[in-house]
């Protein structure tokens, strides 16, 4: 789970690392009146939950409360489309409005569960900044990596190998060793997958703050971390995907027409593929997962069908832990609710598959049986072409 | 023969008492696998569809000596029992949970290590060796004994990749489920080295998936081995929506790694017969082996 830029600094400063002086706006006037508090020389940082915001124009300076007040209102309300937020871009809610922090060294700090080497590795590098990813390539020695496990955490002399091969000032040495232990301890406290300060500025007094910073959290570690969790914006989500998501469902929405209702991550890519491979385009993600109930199915279909890009769908469930008859019934269920006026195509493989196209084949609704996994994807594809 | 799981397996379920585990429990032994006991704390001394139940893995393997565990513990937990039955001497265990947080499969793959443990998973079907025995929550009946080995990192999908194999007349040696998650134990070269000299297995069929970089290393050992049995690939998810990526720190470590279109790339330069439509993973197998024969 990612959060937020200004939720992550807050963490850090209970840590007792430094940050430029801020405040959160969500309207225009606000953006103003933190402006005039922090002098008039500010930064302007879009909050959306992916990195890349620079680039997509989500970071803007201005040196007056005035300017800045104009800058938000460009920017309150604008899709921002990055490198990494996925086509459909991010709307602006808020803004981060900071003090202008003059230019010194860039450092890049990243913690990092490594699950190549199955270890967690911690990353510096003397060029902090947004093209730390060509650099790496381009020039690995100017990065260095320490790798650590979680019984021991992050040694000291991997922290002090670390800031040597940083070659920091002598002032800024001890902090930034002191920083190094407390982030790894809050990275193993918190169930973190990562935490990245890029970059940390030296600034000419030899203080150390950070500029930005992205926090990443394990899914599998929130429910041990409520602290954490209460950290989660569902307003990022749409209607559907909110739905999806308290019905535990793997929903991701897509461009396509075919509305895809699958058990199994791999068996519901596999379905997309397919549907690609005969020259369709999915609508959606979706893996109703192993636990699913009669309402999870229900609503799940419900979310496809109402969905106005949807032309046809497939559902496509083999049958183990998932038992064809819930999934029938759920069909039933939600398709006598909501007028079903869409061609679905069945396919049910597995556990009581006779009792769940017995089902459906009494609920006199608009479906197709259909057994064999290529005849059902080549169906739903020229059916959603029709 | 077939790899780690025979008829002669003893197999122990920790969380043996809740719902999944008693309903599971109860497949595994209708499909004639031997299940000698179960773990769960604080219900030692009691009986469970028939079974003895302990308190700890030390007891049960003092008593009953098993030699696989398979564990249905919630995730929080969870990795706490797979260090257990590392502990009781288990070489062989078998994490079925899913949703165990990362930092917990690090210690604990690393604890094993240090016994000399195999951990098959966690968030896995598990494996089974049709006609011997099932250790895991797969759908029995869709199997049938034959000559090829399934290594797969999907669960769902490897019934359907099973259910095609078992239709053209090609039964499965052993089939095992990997498991989903970040991290995992036993991958595909620690496998595909044991398929390598199963006598019953002839041909490997390898279900991947988007993410991590098992396929990759799986290609680099097969090159690297000169390996002698035919080997077919399927990997999933080259339509997948980009998912949000991680920060800069992910692709340093990672690279441009983990794409379906790389890990096809990878697996075809090492020989690998790779399998485009999902619904042609049995009869893709059934002409490689066909092949094979020819030759």
């Amino acid at each position: 789970m990612l959060i937020y830029e200004f939720q992550a600094k807050a963490l850090l400063q209970e840590l007792g690392v430094v940050i430029p002086a801020g405040h959160l706006a969500e309207t225009v006037d606000e953006t103003r009146v933190a402006a005039q508090k922090l002098g008039g020389q500010v930064i302007l940082k879009a909050q959306i939950l992916s990195g890349g915001r620079g680039k997509a124009g989500g970071i803007v300076a201005a040196d007056s409360a005035e300017k800045a007040g104009l800058a938000a209102a460009r920017l309150l309300g604008k899709k921002l489309i990055t490198a990494q937020s996925g086509g459909r871009g991010l709307v602006v809610k808020k803004i981060l409005v900071e003090e202008f922090v003059p230019p010194g060294r860039e450092i890049y700090l990243g913690l990092v569960v490594d699950r190549k080497n199955e270890k967690l590795a911690a990353i510096v590098s003397q060029q902090g900044g947004v093209e730390i990813e060509e650099l790496s390539k381009s020039c690995p020695q100017a990065i260095k990596k320490e790798y650590f496990y979680p019984e021991q955490g992050l040694l000291f002399f991997q922290a002090r190998n670390l800031a040597y091969f940083l070659d920091l000032p002598e002032a800024s040495f001890k902090t930034f060793l002191d920083y190094l232990k407390k982030l790894s301890e809050f990275f193993l406290l918190r169930d973190m997958k990562l935490l990245e300060i890029n970059p940390l500025i030296i600034k000419p007094d030899n203080l150390l703050v950070a500029a930005d910073i992205k926090m990443d959290f394990d899914d599998s570690g929130l429910a041990r971390q409520p602290e954490i969790s209460a950290l989660e914006d569902w307003s990022e989500l749409s209607p559907e995907e909110k739905k999806a998501r308290s019905f535990k469902l793997n929903y991701v929405k897509m461009e396509g027409q075919i509305g895809c209702l699958v058990n199994g991550a791999g068996l519901a890519m596999a379905t997309m593929d397919i549907i690609k491979l005969f020259g369709g385009q999915p609508a959606n993600f979706l893996d109703i997962g192993g636990g699913v109930t009669e309402e999870a199915v229900s609503q799940a279909f419900e979310i496809l069908a109402s969905d106005r890009q949807v032309k046809a769908c497939l559902v496509n469930i083999f049958g183990g832990i998932v038992r064809c008859d819930l999934v029938a019934r759920g069909l039933v269920a939600s398709a006598r609710k909501i007028d079903l006026n869409k061609p679905i195509v069945v396919r049910l493989q597995g556990t009581n598959e006779a009792e769940g196209r017995r089902i459906l084949g009494e609920a006199n609704l608009p479906f197709y049986f259909i057994n064999d996994f290529e005849q059902a994807a080549q169906l739903a594809v020229s059916l959603s072409q029709a | 023969m077939s790899i780690l799981l025979d008829r002669d397996s003893r197999i122990l379920i920790q969380g043996i008492t809740g719902r999944q585990a008693s309903f599971h429990t109860e497949r595994m032994m209708e499909y004639g696998t031997r299940v000698v006991a179960g773990v769960t704390p604080g219900k030692g001394g009691q009986f469970h569809l028939g079974l003895p139940v302990f308190n700890t893995v030390e007891e049960a393997v003092r008593q009953k000596a098993p030699d696989i565990s398979i564990i249905f513990v919630p995730p929080l937990a969870a990795a706490d029992a797979v260090m257990e039955a590392a502990a009781g001497g288990l070489k062989l265990i078998v994490c079925i949970t899913e949703g165990i947080p990362n930092l917990d499969m690090l210690k604990a793959k690393r604890f094993l290590a240090e016994l000399g443990s195999s951990l098959i998973g966690p968030n896995t079907p598990g494996l089974i060796s049709p006609g011997q025995g099932k250790a895991g929550i797969m759908p029995a009946s869709i199997h049938r004994p034959g000559p090829v080995g399934l290594i797969s990192r999907s669960g769902t999908l490897t019934y359907e990749a099973v259910y095609q194999l078992s239709r053209l007349g090609l039964g499965q040696s052993t089939a095992i489920g990997i498991g989903g998650d970040p991290i995992v134990g036993l991958k595909f070269v620690e496998l595909l080295e044991m398929f390598k000299s199963d006598s019953q297995t002839e041909a490997v069929l390898m279900i991947g998936e988007i993410g991590g970089q098992a396929e990759e290393a799986a290609a680099e050992y097969l090159k690297r081995s000169g390996y002698p049995k035919p080997v077919a690939a399927y990997v999933a998810g080259l339509t997948a929506p980009k998912g949000k990526r991680l920060g800069h720190a992910g692709a340093i470590i990672e690279g441009n790694e983990g794409s379906a279109q790389d890990k096809v790339k990878c697996l075809a330069a090492a020989g690998v017969r790779i399998i485009e439509n999902p619904a042609r993973i049995g009869q893709t197998v059934k002409e490689l082996m066909a092949e094979r024969q020819g030759n």
